[in-house]
Parts: structure tokens; C-alpha cells; sequence
């Protein structure tokens, strides 16, 4: 079972994980990404290119298949404005034991904050909007998986 | 040659796409954003930094030296923040 999507709609964990959990497999992995309240963040807003972005998470859950012996995986990056506190993204994997679940679950969000079309801005309680600035630190944990 | 921009770049542009009709001397896609950059101030502003830009020919992901080969598509974008 594979699935991505890219929604503009509230992503419920719990939800999109239970069909992992009903593969059969002995462990699942997840990684939520959560709308982090800093310095007065309201919101945060996601932007994309339809055009590129699912090509894209699809090709990473190919290649994180093509790599560990998984059971299932699911992909789900949400767009449009996202109140603080709420899921950004979600990575739910699944495999007969932990190592390759985790790993997998690894590699995928390195992978798509690197290579998946997506751009933050910042929303403030004082209405001023910045656009997020990559971290450095996100390109080595990419690379790592090259 | 369809043109689309995202985010920072987009918003110091003032639009988010066009169709631009490019001179065929025009080989890479660097050449490119070197001719836009040269024909108003909004594109001047919003290539001024080509370490803070990245590419996509006919939605791959492409460098400053790939060859335009004739793609229908050009995105022009900051890095990417997703996640």
C-alpha cells in the first residue's frame, strides 16, 4: 500500500495510520510535522507547483520502497494556511520489523524537505508575513541518504 | 516558453506566470534569467541572488547550466521549505 497526497484539508494521524497498522506487519514508523508556535506565528502558509509535487512524493516513496522491504507507506503534506499546532505533514511506514520501518520513515521527510516543491510563510498576530529561510542543517540530513 | 514563479520570487515579480516568446541565442537556463533579470526592475530584484534560486525544466528539478532544449515550462523559486 502506497499512498501521497497533497491536501488542503486537516490531516488526521491517527486516521491515515490505521491502515498501516492493518498490513500485518510488526512495526510502524511516523513523523508528523506540526505548524511550530514561534515568535508570534499565527499561521503558516504553504505554497506549492501542482504540477511538480506529486511526481515528486511519489518518486520518493518509490525509491524508499525500492530500498527497505516495506509493507506500506503514506505521504500527506498539507497546503494553504495551517493554524500553529496543526499537522503540516504526516509519514507513516511499515515493515515486518523496526529498523527498515524507521529508516524509511527517516528517509522520506529528509528527502522531501529537500526535494519537494513546497515554500513556508510565516503569518505573525501582527500581521507582518515572512517567508521561511532553509535550514543548512537540512541539506546534510538529505544528503546523507544519497 | 511558459515562465512560472513561486513564493519570494513570485511576489518580487508581481505574477505568478507568463508566456514569453525567448531570443534563440538563449541556450541555458541561467542565459535565461541573465536576459529576464535585463528587461525590467521587478525580475532584476527577484534574480538579484542566483545562490537563492532554483530551477525546473518541464517540472524536473534542473541548474543554472542545463540546456532549455526546447521545454514548454520554466519554474523559477527559492529553495525549497516544505515539511
Amino acid at each position: 500500500m502506497k499512498l501521497v497526497r497533497i491536501s488542503g484539508e486537516a490531516i488526521d494521524g491517527a486516521a491515515e495510520l490505521a491502515p498501516l497498522a492493518a498490513l500485518g506487519g510488526g512495526a510502524v514508523a511516523s513523523f508528523t510535522g506540526i505548524a511550530r508556535n514561534d515568535d508570534d506565528v499565527v499561521a503558516i502558509e504553504l505554497e506549492h507547483y501542482p504540477a511538480m509535487t506529486e511526481a515528486i512524493l511519489i518518486a520518493l516513496m518509490d525509491e524508499a520502497f525500492a530500498r527497505w522491504s516495506l509493507l506500506g507507506g503514506v505521504l500527506i503534506h498539507r497546503v494553504g494556511y495551517i493554524a500553529v499546532s496543526e499537522p503540516i505533514v504526516l509519514v507513516g511506514t511499515t515493515a515486518s520489523h523496526r529498523a527498515e520501518a524507521l529508516e524509511a520513515c527517516a528517509f522520506l521527510i529528509d528527502r522531501l524537505k529537500t526535494d519537494a516543491p513546497f515554500w513556508k510563510k510565516e503569518h505573525r498576530a501582527d500581521g507582518s508575513a515572512q517567508w521561511v529561510e532553509p535550514k543548512a542543517s537540512d541539506g546534510d540530513r538529505s544528503n546523507k541518504w544519497r | 516558453m511558459r515562465l512560472i514563479y513561486f513564493a519570494r520570487v513570485r511576489e518580487a515579480i508581481g505574477f505568478d506566470a507568463e508566456n514569453r516568446e525567448l531570443p534563440s541565442e538563449l541556450q541555458t537556463v541561467g542565459d535565461c534569467v541573465a536576459w529576464l533579470a535585463a528587461q525590467a526592475d521587478n525580475y532584476a530584484s527577484a534574480f538579484a541572488d542566483p545562490s537563492r534560486l532554483r530551477y525546473a525544466l518541464d517540472q524536473q528539478l534542473v541548474w543554472e547550466e542545463t540546456l532549455l532544449e526546447g521545454a514548454d515550462e520554466l519554474a523559477i523559486f527559492p529553495p525549497v521549505t516544505g515539511g
